[in-house]
């Protein structure tokens, strides 16, 4: 029996994953505002991206991926709605949104391992469709942009053959069809 | 209407015409300019307290008894960190306050200058929002935006960082007009249906209860007015939070009392076995829901609140109504009135037996004394000698605020200032000093404790500088009482530190401040006594010798639901009650 004060849960709950769009003034400190809510209230942060997307209007897009239960997604999209300087919060996981990310993954020769690896390399960027955006003797800088998911695929599997550095960007996300936000 | 003149001019202007006539501060070097802009006009009076956290907290007892936003100055660094409890205090109990700080000259940021801090970074998570001013043409658009921030929607407390050589630089200043924000609009009006599907869920109940909170008070007395033609139309029960007190009068046969831990057993057994509940501006804070999953299990529940963030946080409900706490009322109204039941009177009946039958276990009894004041009995005294006077209690936090809260009957509201949400020890006398200056004709007691008071103690010196009459009650029972209390229930009796030792004489303490001191500790002199504190024209330390071990019941212990409460006619021990779970939490 739950004889906690607090809020428990008493049942499992599904954990998800929620893709939010967040449209904010690009005022100094807004992402420390938006990141300190989510550190405050102890919610997760899977990625987060900002640019300033138009200019003469001083607008900022967010793009968060975060998870929880369903109560505490909820939570998050208005606890983000209601910090002043956000116009809007868009759910996008519910939109069946695009999400891309960009990943800059550098493998090298490692020890004895020469040709094989070299050339087994190329073909997975060519199957992934990634760029190769440098190359010396013994290393290759692969570029890639895609789901999540191609780019975790892609980089497990260069892991094999000799990763030794990865940058990713995080996602950005943008509902289908004609509608704006 | 433009002008041209220096930002620490526009930042009293803007005060001017914002219609502040009273400011809470401390001076220092990073707030100078303003200080000399202040000291050239007469129309904001500048009260100066004696640390900035008494700013804050007189700032919101003026706020809180007057409906208006109250006003903080003080300088860059200590002056700002200083501030930061009675911010969170502010937003974590809704109360509009616009607090401007001092900050070091743009080109010192960053630098660790003398007296800097980053203060924007540290007030951002205890402010509804806040904002540093960089450039001249910004300041007077954002002190207006400030104060449409801090009193609109949910109310809370905004802070506004200006470095020095801003306040010394010259711009045009605009007036306030029209505020449109670019992002932040607070929704006021509720939606008609979800307004109609909840008259329509009242219109069905056997056993509605009304659950009122702080929200109905910062919607304005209009709203308190509408709250109480509603429950009379029904003729629902009603019980409030500890900061609704007031929105319904308790002298009325419909109220319960207050709710929650330490509330009344009617109160929350007919929050655990009503059909409908109406939550109109009150949160489901833990210390009113008790253990969550055991919380009100038969009812469906309406909740109002103008925080779209609050409706379904913690405790999920059927229609959520999102808007002014005020407009919401006055539309059910309307739509009450129109499809009431007469038939519905009847239907009630049996719900308000077993509430009388509750209400006749008594909870808020106590076992009398002859020879030592009981504390209940105090603010029963202080209760019934001050009733008939235009009176405002502010507490401090412990086993008083809950006396108070329980024995002093409020039938207005604006006249109970506590700190709910945050708990602030403290908050009672520099809260008491912001009240006394909205109301100057109002008799304004601060109900407290020795352990407490002594935390901004040196606030009378606020006190007898601007002969504010506030009346310090203090109920000293030489413990800090609610931890002495859960040390008794919880951790064997084992009284770690909570033991007031080496108190003050407060008589004496009263009298360096130039105030008047009494003692009294014979329950057949306190109400002599009272009427000598209440009769005198300056402020009095009023030092209450109360039973030393007294323990404030009913409780619902921890880890417990509703229907689990204490009351005061307990004989077996309290701590057995409470398993090794409960012990864990607050």
């Amino acid at each position: 029996m739950n004889t906690t004060h607090y809020p428990t849960l008493t049942t499992q709950q599904i954990i998800e994953k929620r893709t939010f769009c967040v449209l904010v003034d690009n005022e100094p400190g807004v992402l420390a505002r938006i990141a300190g809510m989510f550190s405050g209230r102890g919610y997760n942060i899977e990625s987060l991206t900002v640019s300033e997307t138009e200019h003469e209007k001083h607008l900022s897009r967010i793009t968060i991926v975060t998870s929880g239960t369903a109560n505490v997604l909820n939570q998050i999209e208005a606890q983000l709605d209601r910090l002043v300087p956000v116009h809007k919060v868009v759910n996008l996981t519910s939109k069946a949104a695009i999400e891309r990310e960009l990943a800059l993954v550098k493998v090298a020769q490692q020890g004895e391992t020469k040709g094989e690896h070299r050339m087994e390399a190329l073909r997975l960027a060519a199957a992934f469709g990634a760029k190769t955006v440098d190359a010396t003797l013994t290393s290759f800088i692969f570029e890639l942009a895609g789901p999540s998911d191609d780019v975790e695929r892609f980089i497990n599997l260069m892991a094999a053959i000799g990763l030794v550095e990865v940058s990713r960007t995080g996602v950005a996300a943008i509902a289908r069809g004609a509608e704006g936000l | 209407m433009t002008e041209t003149m220096t930002g620490a001019e526009m930042v009293v202007r803007a005060m001017q015409d914002h219609d502040v006539d009273t400011l809470f501060g401390y001076p220092g070097g990073a707030v100078l300019p303003i200080y000399d802009a202040l000291f050239q006009q007469n129309s904001v009076q500048h009260i100066l307290v004696r640390h900035e956290q008494g700013a804050v907290h007189s700032a919101e007892g003026y706020a809180r008894s007057s409906g208006k936003v109250g006003v903080v100055l003080v300088t860059s660094g200590p002056g700002a960190t200083n501030a930061v409890t009675g911010l969170t205090d502010a937003l974590m109990d809704s109360i509009p306050i616009v607090c401007f700080t001092g900050q070091v000259p743009t080109h010192l940021i960053g630098s660790d200058a003398f007296q800097e801090c980053d203060t924007v970074g540290i007030t951002r998570h205890c402010t509804k929002h806040n904002y540093l001013v960089k450039r001249i043409e910004d300041l007077p658009r954002i002190i207006h935006e400030a104060f449409y921030v801090a009193r609109s929607g949910r109310p809370g407390p905004v802070v506004i960082d200006i470095p020095k050589d801003i306040q010394f630089q010259r711009g045009t200043y605009t007036g306030p007009g029209e505020v449109q924000h670019k992002s932040y609009r607070p929704k006021m009006e509720g939606d008609r249906r979800a307004i109609e599907r909840a008259v329509d869920l009242m219109l069905k109940a056997k056993r509605p209860v009304f659950y009122t909170g702080g929200g109905v008070i910062n919607a304005g007395p209009e709203a308190s007015k509408t709250l109480r033609e509603l429950v009379r139309l029904t003729g629902f029960p009603v019980t409030s939070t500890l900061m609704g007190l007031g929105a319904y009068p308790a002298n009325d046969p419909l109220w319960l009392g207050m709710l929650g831990m330490h509330g009344t057993y009617e109160a929350n057994l007919a929050m655990h076995g009503c059909d409908v509940m109406i939550n109109i501006g009150a949160r489901f804070d833990d210390r009113i829901t008790g253990r969550l999953d055991a919380f009100s299990p038969g009812s469906r529940k309406i909740h109002v609140d103008i925080d779209p963030s609050s409706i379904n946080k913690n405790v999920k409900v059927e229609v959520g109504i999102i808007g002014d706490a005020g407009n919401v009322l006055k539309e059910m109204l309307e739509i009450f009135k129109a499809k009431k039941r007469a038939e519905q009177a009847e239907e009630i009946r049996p719900w308000w037996k077993e509430i009388n039958s509750w209400r006749a276990r008594n909870s808020l009894s106590y076992q009398r004394s002859k020879d030592v004041i009981k504390p209940q009995y105090a603010v029963e005294r202080l209760y019934a000698l001050t009733k008939n006077r235009k009176t405002y209690v502010t507490t401090e936090v412990g086993q008083h605020q809950m006396w108070a809260a329980q024995h002093f009957h409020f039938d207005e509201p604006n006249r109970w200032m506590t700190s709910g949400g945050l708990g602030t020890m403290g908050y009672g006398l520099p809260a008491a000093i912001g009240v006394q200056l909205a109301h100057p004709d109002a008799l304004v007691i601060d109900i407290a404790g020795e352990a407490s008071i002594l935390m901004n103690m040196q606030e009378m010196s606020t006190a007898a500088q601007y002969r504010l009459p506030v009346k310090i009650f203090i109920l000293n029972n030489e413990y800090m009482g609610m931890v002495r209390q859960w040390q008794e229930l919880l951790h064997g009796g084992r009284y770690s530190e909570s033991y007031s030792s080496a108190l003050p004489d407060f008589v004496k303490l009263a009298e360096a401040y130039h105030a008047k001191g009494i003692r009294c500790g014979d329950p057949a002199e306190l109400d002599a006594a009272i009427h000598d504190m209440i009769d005198y024209p300056g402020p009095v330390i009023f030092d209450c010798l109360v039973a030393k071990e007294e323990n404030c019941l009913p409780m619902i212990p921890s880890g417990k639901a509703h229907n689990e409460m204490i009351l005061p006619d307990f004989a077996g021990e309290i701590g057995d009650i409470i398993d090794s779970k409960g012990k864990q939490l607050v």
